[in-house]
């Protein structure tokens, strides 16, 4: 028996320890928002956080999220609260296919918790999952907006706190 | 949930859609070249409109009692926001809002069944008549039921956003359609709009955006059935390899394994889960017949300039002679490419009570459910296939075998099962982007202009041997249609220019990958023209315009040129900042494109910075989704041809994973794409494919431009690389 919490709910499962923990997500838990890409953590469809941080679960066993907590693409926002990526995936029309948009949207999320206002430069280090369809350019610009909107937030919940 | 209206199935005609097919069936005649050319040209500008089944209007519509119109559309949505632009032009004539449509790919028993796949660029283009005239059918006959049940004269009924207005009263269309068993035909419809649009040409997002970025599961792999089993299949891993024995006694034992099923060449694995699948399938000891053993060299002795079939698809003027001292001759190569699109193949299957379901991204409706039909040996009415999304098609979806696969795990098991490629399936297996090898030719006249030009090359199948097409079209039209995409000179001021296909028939399966022949053709026509350019010591556009003769199409692909140059301040020299431009123009189905690429080499990489583009596509039904077309388009084809490449060795097709096959990251992509959309015809021409023609060349040229070096195989990145090697050691 494996324990964790996902998108905020505290879970048991019963599965072989070292089953991937995109397989628990997806057939297991029934949320199939991860995706299956490659398998070897190789693409980046699988990201999900474990703690807040971007990991590629089709090579991360479930043994390892014991005691931790899980984010997925439905957890991440949505339609009545976005989150900012989210946001600024949908204002800047980014997904054609869509299949490796909740990799790169969970990718992104992680890398505006470390790094609020990502250059070029760390969009270029961070961001390294595949798209086939080639929506790279709308995702830069969507990560740039994601910071703005952001900091934006970050603004109202201090001016909040504040009055 | 929303309850489904019962209507009766009578027949309506639907004019427009089905004649040029008719044309195609004038067949006796066409068997000598010239004809066939013209054929063949004639193809390669005519949109191909909707071939199918179902054209009664209450079958592609439903409407529910919440008023939402459900349009069963017969083209899937595999991310170029074809529903989007399909939703648009029913919004247009049915007087509906965005939000009262919903679009779904159409179930096979649903009756609305598309002979023509989804597929060449042409959903758009090849509903826009059919599917508005459909809309204002719908319309009337809403029209007509509203004016019994409201007790009103038809001419004074006018409708608003989903409800029909009489005076002071008003009723939505799923009232007026409530308890209707027999619509009653209108015996004349007026036609659709032409102007005045209030939601075609507008940029309106994408109806799928919320789902694609909350996670919905709307993917062919998202799909569950109750009690179902998953799978894992075996299949050769080598090319040309057969089947001789397998050892699954260990597999069939591991934990969670239902069955273990051995059918002609492959293996199945059917368990409680798909990882319990997997780890099974690495039990099974297969021993393989490989007959012949395959190598690049030996391939690419297959494949030559002179070598298997011979079509000329172009043949005006005189042709060069290779002992004429003028013509200069160069070679230019492409290799084989994968799909990789990002969601595996796979299907979910329900086989019970001789009756088949399979939900699954297919490209191709009715071809999967023929095949699967015949494989089980059903009556197609007994199939029901049901698209769902698909993550990526690119024409990897065309082929459909593992449906069958899918559906016969689950009559083994007597259970729904769902079958997953692995990734090294996918990149094995893949129905792969043929290599291509070009020979161009071409001689500068006295006043420094070409005079004539000449496109020689040879290909694996694309179109030869595709389930998708009927056989008769390609006895007809002589040549491989898909090979042939962006191989004819569209420089149609060149008196002399010619275009012949060397048809080779590979040892692995090719087939269509996203534009076809086009990005290799067009690197090799556009690259050699570009160095034409420049032994004539002329500007590489002017070059080009200069080429062009006086027809409609010359004018278009005039325009884009024009456009694409001026809007990217095109300018031969490379900059200070040690940038430089590649320019390079094509026109695929109608819509010409031209590209400029800003192109540096840092620490011995190409890199691209930015990319305009012009292109004309006609009418834009959502511009939004043109420009992103654009983008994806120069974006994959960037990443073909500077990275991407399969490789042949001992019979093996690898890589086997992303990383070691290239595909271009965020950091490749030019970080600026700027797009313009010209509107040179008044109907919507093909959108998704056409972009991608120039990019390679583009690259390529940029890059002769810094450098000096000509490249003249792709990856350009590998040809770059090795033209420095050679360097050093010279």
């Amino acid at each position: 028996m494996i324990s964790f919490t996902i998108n905020g709910k505290k879970q048991k499962v019963e599965v072989d320890e070292n089953t991937p923990l995109l397989w628990v997500v997806r057939d297991v838990l029934g949320l199939k928002g991860t995706k299956f890409g490659c398998g070897k953590a190789a693409c980046g469809a699988c990201t999900l956080h474990v703690d807040d941080v971007a990991v590629r679960s089709c090579s991360y066993a479930v043994k390892y999220a014991e005691g931790k907590e899980i984010t997925t693409i439905e957890g991440l926002g949505d339609e009545k609260t976005p989150h900012p990526v989210q946001q600024a995936w949908i204002e800047e029309v980014v997904p054609q296919c869509g299949y490796c948009q909740p990799g790169f949207m969970m990718a992104t999320a992680a890398l505006l918790k470390k790094n609020p206002n990502p250059t070029d430069e760390d969009i270029d280090k961070n961001i390294v999952n595949v798209c086939r369809c080639g929506t790279y350019y709308r995702m830069r610009k969507a990560i740039k907006k994601a910071a703005e909107l952001n900091a934006k937030n970050i603004d109202t919940e201090d001016v909040e706190l504040n009055s | 949930m929303a309850e489904k209206k019962k209507f009766s199935r009578r027949k309506f005609i639907i004019r427009g859609g089905l004649g040029t097919i008719g044309v195609v069936s004038v067949g006796t005649y066409l068997s000598r070249n010239m004809l066939r050319r013209t054929l063949l040209e004639t193809m390669e500008s005519t949109v191909l409109p909707y071939d199918g089944t179902g054209t009664e209007a209450n079958l592609w519509f439903e409407l529910t009692k919440e008023n939402t119109l459900i349009f069963h559309s017969p083209k899937v949505e595999m991310g170029q926001g074809t529903f989007t632009g399909l939703a648009q032009m029913i919004a247009e004539e049915m007087d509906l809002t965005m939000e009262q449509i919903q679009v779904k790919g159409a179930e096979s028993a649903s009756g609305v069944v598309d002979g023509m796949a989804t597929g060449g660029s042409l959903s758009i283009a090849g509903l826009w008549q059919p599917l508005r005239e459909m809309a204002v059918m719908m319309r009337e006959m809403i029209k007509l039921e509203a004016s019994k049940k409201m007790g009103a004269d038809l001419a004074s009924l006018t409708t608003k956003e989903g409800t029909v207005v009489a005076g002071n009263k008003t009723m939505t269309y799923a009232q007026i359609a409530e308890g209707v068993t027999e619509w009653e035909e209108p015996s004349e419809t007026p036609a659709p709009k032409t102007s005045d649009f209030k939601f075609i040409g507008k940029p309106i997002p994408r109806i799928d955006l919320k789902e694609k970025v909350f996670g919905a599961p709307i993917y062919g792999l998202d799909a569950e059935l109750p009690d179902m089993l998953f799978a894992a299949i075996i299949r050769p891993d080598r090319v040309g390899a057969t089947f001789k024995s397998a050892d699954t006694s260990k597999a069939s034992k591991m934990p969670g394994v239902v069955k273990v099923v051995q059918i002609d060449d492959w293996i199945g694995i059917v368990a409680q889960s798909y990882p319990q699948a997997l780890t099974a399938k690495n039990e099974v000891k297969v021993d393989w017949d490989i007959p012949e053993k395959w190598d690049e060299n030996k391939l690419r002795e297959a494949l030559q300039v002179g070598k298997g079939d011979e079509f000329a698809s172009q043949k005006y003027g005189s042709k060069l002679k290779d002992e004429d001292e003028k013509v200069t001759t160069m070679e230019f190569s492409s290799p084989i490419g994968a799909h990789a699109q990002m969601e595996p193949n796979g299907a979910v299957a329900h086989y019970q009570d001789g009756k088949v379901t399979i939900i699954l991204s297919t490209q191709v409706v009715k071809v999967t459910r023929e095949q699967v039909a015949d494989a089980l040996d059903l009556d197609e009415e007994n199939v029901n296939i049901i698209p769902t999304q698909l993550g990526g098609g690119f024409g990897r979806r065309l082929n459909t075998y593992h449906a069958i696969q899918a559906a016969q795990l689950s009559k083994e098991v007597g259970k729904p099962v769902k079958y997953i490629f692995t990734r090294q399936e996918e990149f094995q297996n893949d129905l792969f982007r043929p290599p291509t090898q070009h020979i161009m030719k071409g001689k500068l006249g006295e006043n420094g202009y070409l005079e004539a030009l000449e496109h020689h090359y040879a290909s694996g199948d694309v179109a030869i041997n595709s389930a998708m097409l009927p056989a008769f079209l390609l006895t007809i039209v002589g040549t491989d249609i898909g090979a042939s995409r962006g191989a004819n000179i569209m420089y149609d001021g060149l008196d002399n220019r010619r275009t012949v296909q060397w048809h080779t028939t590979l040892p692995f399966s090719t087939s269509w990958w996203r534009s076809l022949g086009l990005l290799a053709n067009t690197f090799a026509i556009e690259s050699f023209i570009d160095e034409m350019a420049l032994t004539a010591g002329k500007d590489p556009v002017d070059f080009r315009v200069k080429m062009l003769g006086k027809e409609d199409l010359s004018k278009r692909i005039k325009k884009v040129i024009e456009i694409v140059a001026e809007k990217a301040g095109y300018k031969e020299e490379a900059s200070s900042k040690n940038k430089a431009m590649g320019f390079a123009a094509s026109i695929d189905t109608g819509s010409p494109a031209a590209h400029v690429a800003e192109v540096s080499i840092e620490k011995g990489k190409i890199k691209v910075h930015k990319v305009t583009c012009a292109f004309d596509c006609g009418l834009a039904v959502n511009p939004n989704q043109v420009i992103a077309q654009c983008e994806g388009a120069i974006t994959m084809g960037m990443s073909a041809a500077m990275f991407e490449r399969m490789n042949l060795e001992d019979s093996e097709l690898t890589p086997i994973i992303y990383g070691p096959y290239k595909i271009a990251l965020m950091k490749h992509a030019p970080k600026e794409i700027d797009v313009h959309l010209i509107q040179g015809a008044d109907i919507p021409l093909p959108v998704g494919e056409p972009p991608m023609g120039p990019i390679g060349a583009a690259i390529a040229n940029a890059v002769r431009r810094l450098t000096g070096k000509r490249l003249t195989t792709i990856p350009l990145q590998e040809a770059y690389d090795v033209a420095m090697k050679e360097k050093e050691t010279a």
